[in-house]
């Protein structure tokens, strides 16, 4: 066991895999002798050498289209986005072409490929340097999207991403990079995809979240704990496959449900999630599904003020909690 | 050689043998009879979308024949019947896909027809958006530099195809890491409607000096200067040289597709003009000069070919189609999604 922080988690985790694997190489802009932005292959160039960790041009449709192209011929690439805001100009070679490759060719070729992201908020970077991008790749068929956000988690679930037949979408929320630090075991293992994390167990109300959110959901929990309010924590971890199954199972003890997260309220995962339960658990609730979530603003404005406005924060989220456990 | 020939020989220097020709000339048959078959069929509604070849045979069979097949990879677009004729497509396959048949080998009949793809002749699944293949290229390109394998990867489009971002993408990473790569554009004319001078201010070819490699320009119509210049770009290639762009100036002889009518952005005159210049009956007319055949050989080859064709067309009508319980199938690699 050492504790790290998720950056770490990350940098140690992808060294490892190109230890142990020729396939498995990174490529992106500033991943070489900078080390990436986020320092997230710092010392890579060194390890690796220039045909392992590749500085490409700054080009992210290229960057997508390179890695099918190396995952086609049975290599393991690693890809940063520098940051998730960025992605937008491979848009159409990870929808049209990653995630549709293994369907189109019925089965015949498929692109084993990671595209590493940094995302999210609430660290001053305003419009293009805050987004949360999960809903619009997770509505795609084909493609598997996570969003790890513990050292542990992000390790075991790098590592299956790497090993992952399809193509993973792995978002690291960039605020959790230093600020959460935890155990992780020096020892290969692996998290699976589509597997929820019940972080906190209670009766009263189920929340549900993922990436920086649920850190947030778990301190406002743990303050109403001194009131006598339980809440029922679960980390998503994984967008899709999601594990509607440890949601449900929640809701059927607590019958209210609060999803968080930083991605815009319309069409976003809390939406599917609620409307999953109102398939399959309708009976179960005493009341409607309470979405936290942004309203349908562009993205996450700059100045301290309008970045709060935006964000649900700890104090936000036990107001919420404690209105909704009293419902 | 036969005593009486006439014409130059220009197919010994470029070490192609008496059996290249006639394997080059029977592919160019070939897609040029399926195109045909295609059409009858589409007007006679069984089937529903037709992406035409006519005209660029000599381009594709030039430029294919110049890769290893087994080892090279191809990386094709949606007009290149007669170049996955070379790769290892029959005519029956082509029709598999024309009615998107369960055993066509491309996509199991999900795709449109012509969205060219089948691991086992190493020719990489394509799509409909233009020029994605060809980054998917340069990464196999990449792929192959890496791991020192001997073999080249090579890419087809069309002059529209090189005003795509993925495109110019491409260029450029392929001339900073000198890879083995093969840049093949079949220079028709047109996008759609679109015409050359809309798309391209200068020529095609020249794009490559900017991305630092060499560009040349050939007859697409001449399907042994398009073999010749493609065979020494392939060498280049192989000798660790770095990739060169091909442009092969040709014309399709019908409409875009089955819904489209060029007839409102061609002028006929312009189209018979071309039409002088298929590379069909040139090359015939280069076979004979070399007496390799002769007119009652073209005829009888011609007969059969249009009978092989045929009767492909009618096996591949005749087969299954996709099982419907099967169509929720391979989204994932280790997902059921259904
Ligand atoms: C990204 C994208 N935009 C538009 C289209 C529609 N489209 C299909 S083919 C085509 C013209 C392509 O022309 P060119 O590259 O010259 O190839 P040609 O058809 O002439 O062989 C267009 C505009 C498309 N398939 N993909
Ligand atoms: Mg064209």
């Amino acid at each position: 066991m050492t504790v790290k922080n998720v950056v770490q988690a990350v940098h140690d985790t992808l060294h490892e895999a190109m230890m142990l694997d020729e396939r498995v190489l990174v490529l992106g802009e500033d991943v070489g002798a900078r080390g990436g932005v986020f320092r997230a292959t710092m010392g890579f160039l060194d390890d690796f050498g220039p045909e392992r960790v590749i500085d490409t041009p700054l080009d992210e449709c290229l960057i997508a289209g390179l890695s099918i192209g190396l995952a086609l011929d049975d290599m393991r690439p690693v890809a940063e986005i520098q940051f998730a805001d960025f992605i937008y100009p491979a848009f159409n070679q990870i929808v049209s072409e990653a995630a549709r490759i293994r369907y189109r060719s019925n089965g015949d070729f498929g692109v084993p490929m990671v595209i590493r992201a940094p995302y999210g908020g609430g660290v001053h970077g305003a419009l293009y340097h805050s987004q949360s991008i999960e809903a619009l790749f997770a509505h795609v068929p084909g493609l598997k999207v996570v969003a790890p956000s513990t050292p542990y988690d992000v390790k075991g679930m790098l590592i299956h991403a790497i090993e992952d037949p399809d193509p993973v979408l792995f978002l690291e929320h960039k605020k959790t990079y230093r600020l959460i630090k935890g155990e992780v075991p020096d020892d290969r293992f692996t998290v699976p995809f589509g597997v929820a994390e019940v972080r906190r167990q209670g009766d009263d109300l189920t929340c549900v979240a993922y990436g920086l959110m649920w850190h947030l959901c778990l301190e406002a929990a743990e303050r109403l704990a001194g009131e006598g309010i339980e809440i029922e924590v679960i980390d998503l971890r994984s967008i899709y496959p999601l594990d509607m199954d440890t949601v449900l199972q929640s809701v059927g003890k607590t019958g209210k449900v609060m999803v968080v997260h930083e991605d815009n309220k319309f069409l976003g995962l809390g939406a599917e999630i609620s409307a999953q339960i109102g398939e399959q658990a309708l009976s179960e609730l005493d009341c409607p599904v309470v979405r936290i979530a942004p309203p349908h603003v562009p993205a996450m404005p700059y100045s301290p003020t309008l970045e709060h406005w935006y964000l649900p924060d700890a104090d936000r989220l036990e107001q919420e909690m404690r209105e909704l456990a009293s419902y | 050689m036969k005593p009486g020939k006439q014409g130059k020989d220009r197919h010994t220097e470029l070490g192609l043998k008496e059996e290249d020709l006639l394997g080059m000339y029977r592919c160019m048959l070939l897609a040029r009879f399926c195109d045909e078959r295609q059409w009858s069929l589409n007007r006679q509604g069984k089937a529903p979308f037709v992406i035409p070849v006519s005209g660029h045979e000599g381009a594709q069979v030039g430029s294919a024949w110049a890769f290893e097949r087994g080892k090279d990879i191809f990386c094709p677009y949606y007009r290149d019947m007669a170049l996955v004729l070379v790769a290892g497509f029959t005519v029956y396959d082509v029709f598999l896909g024309l009615f998107g048949k369960a055993d066509d080998p491309s996509s199991g009949g999900r795709q449109m027809p012509a969205h060219w793809g089948s691991k086992a002749r190493n020719i990489i699944t394509g799509s409909s958006p233009i020029s994605t293949q060809v980054l998917h290229a340069a990464g196999l390109a990449l792929s192959k530099k890496i791991k020192h394998e001997d073999a080249i990867v090579g890419t087809w489009f069309g002059e529209g195809g090189t005003s795509e971002g993925d495109w110019h993408g491409a260029m450029n990473f392929a001339g900073i890491h000198a890879l083995p790569l093969i840049f093949v554009c079949e220079n028709n004319q047109y996008a759609i409607s679109v015409h050359e001078s809309r798309q391209v201010a200068g020529r095609v070819y020249k794009r490559a000096k900017g991305y630092g490699f060499p560009g040349v320009v050939g007859d697409g119509n001449n399907i042994l200067e398009c073999y010749k210049l493609t065979k020494e770009a392939v060498d280049r290639a192989r000798a660790g040289e770095g990739p060169t762009l091909i442009e092969l100036r040709t014309y399709r002889y019908y409409s875009h597709t089955s819904d489209d009518d060029d007839r409102t952005y061609r002028p006929s005159a312009e189209v018979q003009e071309w039409k002088r210049k298929d590379p069909i009956p040139r090359f015939e007319r280069y076979l004979k000069s070399v007496d390799v055949l002769d007119d009652s050989v073209i005829e009888e080859v011609r007969g059969a070919t249009k009978v092989e064709v045929t009767e492909a067309a009618k096996t591949a009508e005749a087969a299954d189609f996709p099982d419907p319980s099967t169509a929720a199938k391979n989204v994932f690699g280790d997902i059921e999604v259904v």
